[in-house]
C-alpha cells in the first residue's frame, strides 16, 4: 500500500508536484498516467525517499521509505534501467544489491533466470541493449520478493515482445496480491495493463478512477449505426430530439443507447445493417482530460 | 530471448531468509562493488607502482649525488623519508579511487539504485567509508613497506640507510601507509562534496600536489604557519624520521591532516543526507 498525502515539490519557481493525494492499493495494477513533464517521476522519487517533498508525505506500508527496516523486502523499484554502473557484470551488480540487504546469493541466479538473462550474467552491463537493461532492472526489483513495486515508464523503448512480457509480468505480480504502481505517458498501454488509474497533469491530480470508468467517462461515447434507410431513421430520431452526424458510411448518435436505437428501428420497420456502441479509447479520454494541463505546460518542468 | 517471453512461474521463489539492511550487509555489498569494477585494480596497482617507483628513483638519485651534497644537507638526510618520496604520487592514485567510489555512483545514476535498495544513506556512507578505508590502508601499507625496502639498498654501501629497528623508522613506514589511507579519504570527501568525477579529481590533485608547494611562496610568519598546517605539508611529517624546523611533529601533523579530510567528509555526509538524489 502506497499513500500519498498533500505531496508537493517545488524546484525554484516551478511547482513540479502540486498537492497530490492518492493511494495505491494492493492486488491491482495502478497506472500513473500523465503527459511528459507532468511530475510522475518526481512523485515516484519522493515516494522512494530519493527527493525530499517541499510539503506533504509519502508512505509505503505506513511509513516513509527511508525508515524501512528491510528495504528490498518491502519495495522493488525500477526508475531508470540505465541507473547502473556499466563496468560491472550483471551478476556482480545484482550480487552487490542482494548483499546490501542480506539476501542470499542463490537468489541472484534465481532472478537472472526469472528475467531470462542467465546466459549474459557475466557480461558487463555497458553492452546491454535497452531491453536487456530493463530485464536486469526488473531482476533487481525482484531480489527481495517485495510486496510493493514501482516501475517508471517500464515499456519505453521496448520491442513488442518485451512490452508484452512486462505487461504480463506486472499483471501477474498484482494477481499475487502485490501493490503495483506503474507510470506511463502511453494511454493505450495503460488501458491494457492497469486496473486503476491515477492521472496527473502539471503536477496536479486530474483523476483517480478505475480504468473502465475512465474510458466510459470520456465525453465522446456514442452509438454508430449503418442503415440503407438513413432519411427515415434520421427523421425518427429527430422526433426524439436526437441529433445525428454522418461519419463515412455511418450515422453517429449521441445521447441514446444501442438498445433504444434497435427498438426504434424495429417499431418503424427500418432495416439496420450495423449497430454498435463506440467507446472512446483511453487515449481520447486522456487527451480530453489533460488538454488544459498540457496547454499551459510550463517549459522546462522535470519529468 | 523469446523463450522467456512468458514467465516461468516456478521461478518465483520462497522468501529469502534473513533480509534486512545492517551495516555489515552494506559493507559486504560495498566490497563487492569496489572489486567488481576494473578501475579499482588499476588505481591500486598505480598506487603501489608510483610509490615504490618514485621512492627508488629518489633513493638512487640521493645516493648518486651524495658526494656533492653540503654537510648540512647530509646532516638532515632522512633515509626513511627519502625512500618514501613516492607518497607524493601515490597519494594521488588513492585519492582518485576515493573520488571514484562516490562520484562514479552519481555520474552513472547508480546512486538512485543504491539509495532505493539502502534508503538509510548514512548507513550506506558508513559502510562505504569503512570498506574503502580498510582497503586504502592495506594497499597503503603494502606500498609504503615496499618502497622502504626497495629504497634502502641504495644507501647501504655508504652506511647511511635506515632499519626498521632504528628509532622512529617503523613509525615512519607505518605512517606512510596511514598517510595514503588519509589521502584516500580526502578524495572520498571531495567526491561527496562535488559528486562529479572530473571536478573532484581536479580539486584533489590541486589540494594534495600543487597548492602545498605554492604555500612556500607566502611571506612572513603567517606564511610559515600556512605552510606548516597545509594538507600534505602537515600530513607527510608522519613519514619522516627527521623533522625540519618549520614543520609539525609527526603525530600532530597527521592529526591536522585528518582534520583536512574529516571536516569535508562531515559536510559531504550532511549534503548526501539532505540533497535530492
Amino acid at each position: 500500500m502506497i499513500e500519498v498525502r498533500g505531496l508537493t515539490k517545488r524546484f525554484g519557481d516551478t511547482l513540479a508536484v502540486d498537492d497530490l493525494t492518492f493511494s495505491v492499493p494492493p492486488g491491482v495494477v495502478t497506472g500513473f498516467l500523465g503527459p511528459n513533464g507532468a511530475g510522475k517521476s518526481t512523485t515516484m522519487r519522493m515516494i522512494l525517499g530519493l527527493d525530499r517533498p517541499t510539503k506533504g508525505t509519502a508512505l509505503i506500508n505506513g511509513r516513509p521509505y527511508r525508515h524501512a527496516a528491510q528495504p528490498m523486502r518491502e519495495v522493488g523499484a525500477l526508475l531508470d534501467a540505465k541507473d547502473v554502473h556499466g563496468g560491472r557484470s550483471a551478476r556482480k551488480h545484482l550480487l552487490a544489491l542482494a548483499q546490501s540487504n542480506g539476501i542470499p546469493s542463490r537468489r541472484v541466479d534465481e532472478v537472472l533466470t526469472l528475467v531470462g538473462l542467465e546466459s549474459v550474467a557475466k557480461r558487463r552491463i555497458k553492452g546491454f541493449s535497452l531491453g536487456m537493461s530493463q530485464r536486469l532492472g526488473i531482476a533487481a526489483t525482484m531480489l527481495g520478493d517485495p510486496q510493493v513495486l514501482l516501475f517508471d515508464e517500464p515499456v519505453n523503448g521496448l520491442d513488442p515482445e518485451g512490452i508484452l512480457w512486462i505487461r504480463n509480468f506486472m499483471r501477474s505480480l498484482a494477481a499475487e496480491g502485490r501493490t503495483v504502481f506503474v507510470s506511463s505517458h502511453l494511454m493505450s498501454e495503460m488501458s491494457l495493463t492497469a486496473d486503476h488509474l491515477v492521472v496527473i497533469g502539471r503536477g496536479r491530480l486530474i483523476a483517480d478512477v478505475s480504468t473502465k470508468d475512465f474510458i466510459a467517462g470520456g465525453s465522446t461515447n456514442h452509438v454508430r449505426v449503418r442503415t440503407p434507410h438513413e432519411d427515415r431513421l434520421i427523421a425518427a430520431l429527430g422526433e426524439r430530439g436526437i441529433t445525428t452526424t454522418r461519419v463515412g458510411t455511418y450515422l453517429e448518435l449521441r445521447g441514446i443507447t444501442c438498445d433504444d436505437v434497435g427498438e426504434l428501428a424495429a417499431a418503424r420497420q427500418i432495416t439496420i445493417h450495423e449497430l454498435f456502441q463506440e467507446r472512446a479509447s483511453l487515449e481520447e479520454a486522456f487527451m480530453e482530460l489533460t488538454r488544459d494541463s498540457v496547454e499551459y505546460q510550463a517549459p522546462g518542468v522535470q519529468a | 530471448m523469446s523463450e522467456t517471453a512468458t514467465m516461468d512461474r516456478s521461478a518465483r521463489i520462497p522468501e529469502p531468509a534473513g533480509s534486512g539492511s545492517t551495516l555489515s550487509h552494506v559493507m559486504r555489498s560495498e566490497w563487492t562493488k569496489l572489486f567488481s569494477v576494473r578501475s579499482t585494480g588499476w588505481t591500486l596497482l598505480a598506487l603501489v607502482a608510483a610509490t615504490v617507483g618514485l621512492g627508488i628513483l629518489a633513493s638512487w638519485g640521493t645516493n648518486h649525488s651524495w658526494n656533492h651534497m653540503s654537510a648540512s644537507d647530509r646532516a638532515s638526510f632522512d633515509a626513511t623519508g627519502t625512500s618514501l618520496s613516492g607518497l607524493a604520487l601515490g597519494q594521488l592514485a588513492i585519492a582518485v579511487l576515493g573520488v571514484l567510489i562516490v562520484s562514479s555512483e552519481y555520474s552513472t545514476g547508480g546512486i538512485r539504485t543504491t539509495f532505493t535498495t539502502v534508503p538509510n544513506r548514512m548507513r550506506l556512507l558508513a559502510g562505504k567509508t569503512i570498506v574503502f578505508t580498510a582497503v586504502a590502508l592495506v594497499a597503503g601499507w603494502i606500498a609504503s613497506f615496499a618502497a622502504f625496502f626497495a629504497g634502502q639498498p641504495w644507501f647501504s654501501e655508504r652506511g647511511i640507510g635506515a632499519s626498521l629497528s632504528d628509532p622512529g623508522v617503523l613509525r615512519g613506514v607505518i605512517g606512510g601507509g596511514l598517510y595514503l589511507g588519509a589521502s584516500g579519504l580526502f578524495g572520498l570527501a571531495m567526491g561527496l562534496l562535488l559528486r562529479r568525477t572530473a571536478g573532484a579529481i581536479t580539486v584533489a590533485i590541486a589540494a594534495l600536489l600543487v597548492l602545498p608547494g605554492l604555500t612556500n611562496l607566502l611571506p612572513g610568519a603567517w606564511g610559515n604557519a600556512v605552510v606548516r598546517y597545509f594538507l600534505s605539508n602537515a600530513g607527510q611529517q608522519i613519514a619522516f624520521v627527521h623533522q625540519s624546523g618549520n614543520h609539525l611533529t609527526p603525530w600532530v601533523g597527521f592529526g591536522v591532516y585528518c582534520l583536512w579530510f574529516a571536516i569535508p567528509l562531515v559536510v559531504g555526509a550532511w549534503l548526501m543526507h539532505h540533497r535530492d538524489a
